[in-house]
């Protein structure tokens, strides 16, 4: 391989892992409803999209900066998470007849509508939010004169990324080190033994969807100084933290955050190697691979490793 | 016997959706004695300590610990009156530590507070779980889990405990030892209610016993008693 083609590598896995990081997070937030409450979020996406436009018009009208919003906008989310939680699907979790698959096609309802007022309020128009530090960039030969290859490291991506990495390890620790935290992972492995222990289940449910809200709402504020914004995206970020849930391993936050990163990167040297246009393809194919190859996704790796099975 | 009365059953029914699997249930446990209910397969003894611990609630029927009606409370409140249930087939954590495990046994009120304390209380009474605190919980053995799910009930500070089936695919030695500290557990202040299908060595430790069929208490007595009753002998004993 010659210079140019390792510089390309690198630089493709280097976009890749930003990509993967913030993918991550998404990824968390999905993964952590579905552990709880047995149920994908399908209005995941969505709730990005509406912590995106909030964002974006704290920039526009108030001149805030998206990474000082992601304070204002994730606890936001997170109560804007927990009414969708207590007034929508509470009711419905309630109601005894009804299957389970009717709380997943209420999240698909509810990001219809978020989608819908979306458009009605600020139009379908394409936004982009015009930040200072949008197109700057570290390039390594500032750094080291003679380096035989070039990479640099968009400014931008690199904050974001870094956002996302604290927000989760400071996740981590809520949920290894608090007893709320500690709860809810015990709510999620088993529900009954949970309650047994005097776990308050539906006080759980309720933070768990306000924090997989605000997760990915602090997601939302992280892509404004790198993405485009419209109504429709939310669509499209729902199926990245789907995928990233069954490559992961429904409800496990490690295998999260290693599928995030996977899809990241793999996305990334589809669009390098293949084609612009050609990572949504990427995607479906690693989702499809995940399904078929690795059914349990990577957590179940990371168990059976633990295990010795 | 004058001991004060801790848990009193009246005549509860519980059903499952349409299926009525417990019929007009009623028993008491005094405080500081081990009571058993014993019955076979299916007779509904899991039935009856999830309706105590709250999982289920009895329609009708009345259940008073004390001198309260605790048969509509939730199982969070029933854990801070001191109500632990140690359920069947263990139900760890398993992706946890047993040290997690354990904290989740001690969430409310003084238990945790008093969280570290009990912790050597419980690493004392199962020296082995001191040595795995930070393993897994799921990699333990089966033994090693029982005492885990013994230590994180007893991680509450009950008042009464309720164990179900704690024998259930243990080698002999360890049911011995599970019993053995089930007595410690009772000599130690705590009333217990146990489920067991592993007759003969629970009748041996109980105070009293009542057997159940179908949903339905169809014989009551001492433990000796009952090691003497000719139907238990039959039905339970093989002999
Ligand atoms: N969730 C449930 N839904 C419907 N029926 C149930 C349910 N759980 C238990 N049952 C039925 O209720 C009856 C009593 O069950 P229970 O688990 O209380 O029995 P048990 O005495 O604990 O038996 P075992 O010794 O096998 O544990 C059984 O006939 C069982 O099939
Ligand atoms: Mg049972």
């Amino acid at each position: 391989m010659d210079a140019v083609a390792i510089e390309v590598f690198l630089q493709t896995l280097i976009s890749g892992l930003l990509l993967g990081g913030l993918y991550a997070l998404i990824g968390i937030g999905m993964t952590l409803i579905m552990g709880v409450m047995k149920i994908i979020n399908l209005a995941h996406g969505e709730l990005m999209m509406v912590a995106m436009y909030m964002a974006y018009w704290l920039f526009v009208l108030f001149h805030i900066d998206p990474y000082i919003s992601v304070f204002i906008v994730a606890p936001v989310m997170f109560f804007f998470g927990m009414a969708i939680q207590r007034f929508l699907i509470n009711p419905v979790l309630r109601v005894e007849s009804i299957l389970p698959e009717n709380q997943v096609i209420l999240t698909v309802g509810i990001g219809m509508v978020l989608a819908n007022l979306a458009t009605l309020f600020f139009t379908s128009d394409y936004r982009s939010t015009p930040v200072k530090y949008a197109s700057d960039a570290w390039y390594l030969s500032d750094y080291w004169r003679d380096s035989p290859i070039e990479l640099s490291l968009s400014v931008p991506w690199t904050v974001s990324f870094t956002i996302s990495v604290v927000i989760t390890v400071a996740l981590w620790f809520f949920l290894t080190k608090t007893d709320t935290g500690k709860s809810i992972r015990a709510t999620a492995q088993d529900l009954e033994a949970a309650m047994l222990m005097g776990v308050n289940v539906e006080r759980m449910r309720l933070v768990t969807f306000g924090l997989g809200a605000a997760l990915v709402g602090a997601a939302g504020c992280l892509f404004i100084p790198i993405y485009y914004l419209y109504p429709a995206l939310g669509g499209r970020f729902t199926l990245i933290a789907f995928v990233i849930t069954i490559l992961g391993g429904l409800g496990s936050t490690v295998g999260a955050i290693i599928g995030g990163l996977i899809l990241g990167v793999f996305e990334s040297m589809t669009a390098t190697y293949v084609g612009m246009g050609w990572a949504p393809v990427g995607r479906f194919l690693i989702f499809i691979a995940a399904l078929i190859f690795l059914p349990g996704g990577v957590a179940s790796l990371l168990r059976s490793r633990r295990l010795g099975k | 016997m004058g001991r004060p009365q801790l848990l009193e059953v009246r005549d509860i029914n519980v059903f499952y959706g349409d299926l009525q699997v417990i019929w007009g249930v009623s028993f008491n446990v005094r405080q500081g004695e081990i009571v058993c209910l014993i019955g076979a397969n299916g007779a509904g003894k899991s039935t009856i300590l999830k309706t105590i611990s709250g999982l289920l609630r009895p329609t009708p029927g009345e259940i008073v610990f004390e001198d309260e009606r605790i048969d509509q409370l939730r199982p969070y409140k029933l854990i801070e009156l001191g109500i632990v249930h140690v359920p069947e087939g263990r139900r760890l954590f398993t992706e946890m530590t047993v040290e997690e495990n354990l904290d989740m046994g001690s969430l409310k009120g003084e238990s945790r507070q008093r969280r570290e304390q009990s912790k050597d209380m419980v690493f004392e009474l199962f020296p082995r779980l001191r040595e795995r605190r930070r393993q897994i919980a799921g990699t333990l053995s089966g033994g090693e889990q029982q005492m885990l799910a013994i230590g994180r009930g007893l991680m509450a500070r009950p008042r009464l405990m309720m164990f179900d089936e704690p024998s259930l695919g243990l080698a002999p030695i360890l049911v011995k030892e599970i019993f053995n500290v089930i007595n410690r557990i009772r000599d130690e202040g705590t009333t217990v209610l146990i489920v067991e299908q592993n007759v003969k060595q629970t009748l041996s430790i109980s105070d009293r016993a009542y057997v159940l069929e179908n949903g339905r208490i169809v014989l009551e007595g001492t433990g000796q008693e009952m090691l003497g009753n000719a139907h238990v002998k039959t039905a339970y004993l093989g002999v």
